[in-house]
């Protein structure tokens, strides 16, 4: 693909948003809204419950169309008809329910929908490298598992975040957007999961976050966006701006 | 049932298959085998046709499946009396094909004296099938996730519409097998045949450890809870006791192994 060789040239994979519109009914959920996001960089979408910050993040992966506008990931107009593509072009999203199944054990969680494969006719699942993986790249994300073959419901809440992120990662996302990861989280969980995001600028990952939490945001984002009734109302680099500041634009 | 899903049509498709099979049989001189194969065709598009109503519309498979159940066993009873005049058909023995066919599905083998039916070869052979296929596979996991959430399965791009409509095919092809089995056997068949067997199905399930809500369960536990089933069925009867209590037993066996598999299933609560 296009695109993926241009980010091995620029190493940046940026995402651009054209005059972007989107209706339900009658309901303009989002109106003319622009903006870009760049890897290695955290980017917080701030805004009310009913702002449009849903919305927003389901176009950006893939579970919505635009009705207007443009959608551009490294400089290629982009039009996914559902998350999957969105993931095959690098751009994940961790949901915050939707994204581990408590009851199946962690490797297959770990591998979901990504099965590896023996190289045999039989298509048997390896599990020995599905294993051996999974405790491999969570241990990068300072989670040791003795046995992933628990089931993931023995994970704490962060854990659980974290392997999302984790597994989003080792599949080549590029782009990750997080739609309130800690909002469900106690204080010291939540803490886990944001150490590990300030982790991803490190590793050059594009982050979109959206929060309703201010001060934490403000604490890990280096970009700011607030969107009020559809509309972005304001756009902040963080030595521009305080949580303060940006807890007044929201309830002006 | 792991996949979050009945299908209460198996103990019908047991008795369609059997009628079927037999009727292809002596009515037309297609042969045994080739009318087995037929039916297997007819059987397999049922249970697709199951599937693909339940992921279209959206429904409990529950109902979809209790539908079926009444309009497989009508049809199988008004063709048969339309055609024979009868709800018991035999004569297989004599026809084109049974000999290989009886061999293939129900003839004993002695090992030291003994005679063993094939058939408890055939139950390992799914037996194991079933284990490498849920536990080793690629097909397994996605079978286990679409039964714990398929919103969760759908968005890490699980096929989840065909994982559901190909079970409701494998379902269908086990009652066509089970059906094989039964009219080799008694060299006929009757329309009545599998009556009552998708809730002997679930029970075993059931006791066998998988969860009703999807997403949890294995076939070794199957295997045993179908052992159970039969173990209890035979000593009751070896017993003397009167059969009702065998009813009484399993109803009580259902219930607590369902709230057995409840309590683990609130260990791993959401
Ligand atoms: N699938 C949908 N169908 C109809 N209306 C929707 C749908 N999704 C969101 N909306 C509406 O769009 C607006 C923005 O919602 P949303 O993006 O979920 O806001 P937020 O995530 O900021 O709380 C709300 O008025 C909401 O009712
Ligand atoms: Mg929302």
């Amino acid at each position: 693909m296009a695109f993926l060789e241009r980010n091995m040239l620029t190493n940046n994979n940026q995402i651009v948003l054209k005059n972007i519109y989107k209706n339900f009914g009658n309901i303009n959920a989002l109106k003319n809204i622009s903006m870009s996001t760049n890897s290695g960089k955290i980017h917080c979408i701030l805004g009310d419950n009913g702002a449009g910050k849903s919305t927003l993040v389901n176009i950006v992966s893939g579970v919505f169309r635009a009705d207007q506008g443009k959608y551009v990931v490294n400089d290629d107009e982009v039009s996914f008809s559902n998350p999957r593509e969105a993931i095959e072009a690098g751009i994940s999203t961790v949901y915050q329910n939707l994204a581990i199944i408590p009851i199946m054990n962690i490797y297959r969680n770990f591998f979901l929908g990504n099965e590896p494969i023996h190289n045999n006719y039989l298509n048997m699942m390896d599990k020995e490298f599905a294993i051996d993986t999974t405790k491999k790249e969570l241990r990068k994300f300072d989670i040791s598992i003795d046995n992933p073959k628990r089931s993931a419901g023995t994970l704490s809440g962060g854990e659980r975040q974290i392997l999302a992120i984790a597994r989003a990662l080792y599949f080549g996302a590029k782009i990750l957007i997080l739609d309130e990861p800690t909002s469900a989280l106690g204080v010291k969980e939540s803490n886990k999961v944001v150490e590990q995001i300030i982790q991803l600028k490190n590793k050059n990952i594009n982050v979109i976050l959206v929060s309703h939490n201010i001060d934490q945001a403000f604490m890990i984002g280096d970009k700011f966006f607030i969107i009020k009734n559809g509309e972005l109302v304001g756009e902040f680099d963080k030595p521009d701006t305080s949580a303060n500041k940006l807890r007044t634009i929201l309830e002006k | 049932m792991i996949s979050g899903e009945f299908d209460l049509s198996i103990g019908s498709l047991i008795g369609f298959s059997g009628m079927s099979v037999t009727l292809l049989t002596t009515e037309t001189n297609l042969g045994m085998p080739l009318a087995s194969i037929l039916t297997l065709i007819i059987v397999l598009f049922i249970g697709y046709c199951n599937g693909i109503t339940v992921v279209k519309s959206g429904l409990p498979s529950f109902i979809i499946t209790l539908g079926s159940l009444f309009v497989i066993r009508g049809i199988t009873i008004a063709v048969s009396k339309i055609i024979t005049g009868r709800t018991q058909v035999g004569g297989l023995e004599e026809s084109k094909g049974y000999g290989i066919m009886s061999t293939i599905f129900s003839n004993s083998f002695t090992i030291s004296g003994t005679d063993f039916p094939i058939s408890i070869l055939w139950w390992l052979f799914f037996g194991v099938f079933g284990y490498l296929l849920l536990k080793h596979s690629q097909v397994g996991n996605w079978i286990f996730a679409t039964g714990a959430s398929k919103e969760s399965a759908e968005l890490m791009g699980i096929p989840v519409h065909n994982v559901r409509t190909s079970l409701f095919m494998l379902t269908a092809f086990c009652a066509w097998f089970i059906a094989i089995t039964q009219i080799t056997t008694f060299g006929g068949a009757d329309v009545l045949r599998g009556e009552q067997k998708e809730f002997i199905a679930i029970i075993a399930v059931v006791i066998g450890g998988t969860l009703l809500t999807g997403g949890y369960g294995s076939i070794l536990g199957t295997m045993i809870g179908a052992l159970i089933f039969g173990i209890v069925k035979q000593g009751i009867i070896f017993a003397g006791a009167d059969a009702d209590w065998f009813q009484v037993f399993m109803g009580a066996m259902l219930i607590s192994a369902v709230l057995v598999n409840g309590i683990f299933r609130k260990k791993y609560a959401y």
